[in-house]
């Protein structure tokens, strides 16, 4: 099972040394990690997505990760209704002949092209990590040069912040 | 206050209460030497950084107090690195301090630098790294604070040297405000009422006592629970003392070398009651057949405990502290009904205990090493008794019977070789006036045996039992048991003389080699003033029993002679 949680930390350095030592000395099995400032100076708002067996195998990466003294507060989203967004920039190989169908497909997906080039084309394209793959699929006939992504961000709806959970 | 950096820290030291720090100098802390110096703190200098910090957990596990240690950069602090770890298993409070490089030089491969913070993450309660002087004050208060507050452990502060040289104002905090860091201490109460129906309830029940029970201070409320309710209760190896040995109720230890009744009795009882434990592999070999009859009630500081290895029928989250008063509260009126509905249990696991005590075979003209350590316990029933690891730590906590808690140390979660001696004099300063003796290996000994003189040229007065079987006892038993008898690198058959090791450090030595001759050495031994090392001649091929094999059920023990 996968599970989103929330995690406010102190932004200090060795932060995200401490996170990530925990995670792998206890071998938690991490699909996505995003880090980040918040809306308050002093705090990093980092995205976990991890894959558990169970609710006790969960509870105990929330555990841990509490026990770590830079980790101020974890909010798990899953169950929450919340917003999931991945960024991602691919750059893509797009001559004169296909340039418009890469066009169109960039627009079905609702992406942006954010550079051109004689040879290539980078797009932009922001949405849950299932949308990603599926637009990353298709650009795979064009001949992808290179992807960078994000990684999933969550953020709860309603008008209570994390913090106040 | 207008002070430099080194001296701050030691005006920090005695805001905090230390009375001693164990340490070695280098390169990056000669600054902090030099304010050591000025001020005459006390300091012990040990013969190795390894020393130091586990004389400072030896120091921390009989005081209660937060042991502190200090190494220069580099090599330094890398000598450090199993003693932080062995105190982070065991939870013990501990600073640790260390020099780092220069500011400007962190980073680049410097001369004697290294990542100290990256390389104590996974083994420390928290760690820092301080750049700027005017950080120093709140990070030693927060240290400390960390270090003894909640589930105690390690801190390590990697200080970079401009720092000791350059001034700030001086001012130490009177609070600590940490958002990620509220040690927990009340729970829900209600819950402790949910454990009392279940605990009427049972008709088997036990108690399980570990570290947690001796670290929260707990044994006073513990031995008031068995009292009232007549409870059995088994022990972890860092459980040992929290209720008196000899006590009837006293199964004794658990696991894989436990004893008989005490493994039976896990097996067999209807409620596993454990009270600061966290359920080792050691302890509970095969985790599926563990308990398996029984509703399993868990009270630990620590949630992440829970869950963990077993899992809890019910949770107790909270301080023992808090929770055992309460519930001794709660108890009390239904005390003498429980006692009552026990009987039958109570004389089951009385029956175990009489059935298959713990014994062992005499052989003819060879003492044994079991023998040595029952004759200690007749001869200083007071003392604090420290091991390294192996074999002998086994005897020790089978054969020896401790009656208070804090006063047997030994190295439980990581099993470091090596602990023992520098464990005892850091044992022996927290406790001037206790006997202190330490049971160490051929092996073991030699991890650490420069402390020796650490000993001898302060005249701390160690009792060091060399319990010389010439062989890595515990791993030799394992290859005869598992490996088809084939001992691999584990004879000691060398030409060592401990005795003269001994003396040449200026540590009295005598030696045992006689059945006859055992009880006046080891009396001489404990009436000789200043440091002493005797070294005890033992068979080679004596396994500890009873056995369960690892990851097997307790009640398919090996039982040997018992
Ligand atoms: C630092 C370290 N290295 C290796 C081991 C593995 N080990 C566990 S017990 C043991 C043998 C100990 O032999 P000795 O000190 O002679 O004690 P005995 O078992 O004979 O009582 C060894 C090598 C360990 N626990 N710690």
């Amino acid at each position: 099972m996968k599970y989103t949680l929330a995690v406010l930390v102190e932004n200090r350095p060795g932060v995200l040394t401490h996170i990530s030592g925990l995670i792998s000395r206890r071998a938690f099995n991490i699909e996505s990690i995003a880090a980040g400032h918040s809306e308050e100076v002093d705090t990093t708002r980092i995205t976990i997505d991890v894959e558990v067996d169970d609710e006790l195998e969960l509870e105990q990466v929330v555990h841990q990760l509490s026990k770590l003294v830079d980790v101020i507060k974890i909010v798990n989203l899953t169950r929450v209704d919340h917003i999931e967004r991945e960024l991602a920039l691919i750059k893509v190989k797009a001559s004169k002949v296909n340039r418009s169908d890469l066009v169109d497909i960039v627009e079905i997906f609702r992406a942006k092209i954010v550079d051109v080039n004689r040879e290539t084309m980078v797009v932009e394209l922001t949405g849950e990590a299932s949308k990603i793959d599926a637009l990353c699929e298709v650009l795979v006939d064009f001949g992808i040069i290179e992807i960078v992504r994000t990684g999933k961000i969550a953020l709860s709806r309603g008008p209570i912040a994390a913090k106040e959970m | 206050m207008i002070l430099q950096g080194a001296d701050a820290l030691i005006e920090c030291l005695k805001q905090e209460g230390v009375e001693v720090v164990f340490g070695y100098p280098g390169g990056a802390v000669l600054t902090l030497y030099d304010a050591l110096y000025n001020s005459q703190f006390p300091h012990v200098l040990t013969k190795h950084e390894q020393g130091a910090v586990h004389a400072a957990d030896g120091y921390a596990r009989v005081t209660g107090k937060v042991g502190v240690c200090i190494a220069t950069s580099g090599p330094g602090a890398t000598n450090l690195i199993t003693g932080i770890a062995t105190a982070y298993m065991d939870s013990v409070p501990l600073v640790a301090i260390t020099g780092q490089v220069g500011v400007s030089l962190i980073g680049k491969d410097s001369f004697q630098e290294a990542d100290i913070c990256g390389i104590t993450t996974p083994i420390s309660k928290h760690n820092y790294l301080v750049k700027r002087a005017q950080d120093l004050p709140r990070v030693i208060k927060e240290a400390f604070y960390i270090a003894r507050t909640g589930r105690p452990g390690p801190v390590v502060i990697d200080i970079a040297k401009d720092v000791f040289a350059a001034t700030m104002d001086y001012e130490y905090p009177t609070e600590v405000s940490l958002r990620g860091y509220k040690p927990l201490f009340a729970g829900d109460e209600e819950v402790l009422r949910v454990c009392l129906e279940e605990l009427r309830q049972a008709k088997k029940p036990l108690l399980f006592v570990g570290g947690g029970a001796t670290i929260s201070n707990m044994a006073p409320e513990i031995r008031k629970f068995v009292n009232a309710t007549g409870i059995p209760v088994i022990s972890s190896l860092m459980g040992l003392g929290v209720v008196p040995g000899d006590s009837s109720e006293h199964l004794g230890m658990v696991g894989m070398h436990g004893t008989y009744a005490a493994n039976m009795a896990t097996v067999e009882c209807d409620l596993l009651l454990g009270v600061g434990v966290r359920f080792d592999d050691r302890v509970t070999g095969s985790v599926e057949h563990f308990a398996a009859n029984a509703k399993i009630l868990h009270f630990d500081i620590d949630p992440a405990e829970i869950n963990k290895n077993v899992c809890a029928t019910i949770k107790v989250v909270g301080d023992l502290a808090w929770s055992l008063p309460l519930f001794n509260k709660l108890v009390k009126d239904f005390a003498p009904d429980i006692k009552e509905q026990t009987a039958s249990w109570r004389e089951q696991t009385a029956i175990w205990k009489q059935d298959k005590p713990m014994t062992y075979k005499s052989r003819e003209g060879v003492i044994m090493p079991q023998q040595v350590i029952a004759k200690l316990n007749e001869l200083a029933e007071d003392a604090i008794v420290v091991t390294d690891v192996g074999q002998h730590q086994m005897w020790t906590a089978q054969f020896f019977n401790f009656r208070q808690a804090r006063a047997f140390v030994t190295s439980g979660g990581l099993g470091t070789m090596g602990y023992g001696l520098p464990a005892a004099i850091g044992a022996q300063i927290g406790l001037p006036d206790k006997k202190v003796i330490v049971f160490c290996g051929d092996g073991g000994i030699m991890m650490n045996c420069q402390e020796l003189a650490t000993a001898a040229d302060n005249g701390f007065p160690v009792k060091v039992i060399v319990m010389n079987n010439q062989v890595l006892g515990m791993v030799s038993q394992w290859q005869r048991l598992f490996y088809g008898e084939r001992y691999s690198h584990t004879s000691l058959k060398g030409r060592t003389d401990y005795v003269k090791l001994a003396e040449a450090m200026g540590v009295t030595g005598f030696k045992a080699e006689h059945p006859g001759e055992l009880e006046d050495i080891l009396k001489k031994a404990l009436a000789t003033s200043g440091p002493v090392l005797v070294e005890v001649a033992l068979p080679s091929d004596e396994d500890v029993m009873p056995m369960v094999p690892p990851g097997g059920c307790l009640d398919k023990m090996i039982l040997g002679e018992c």
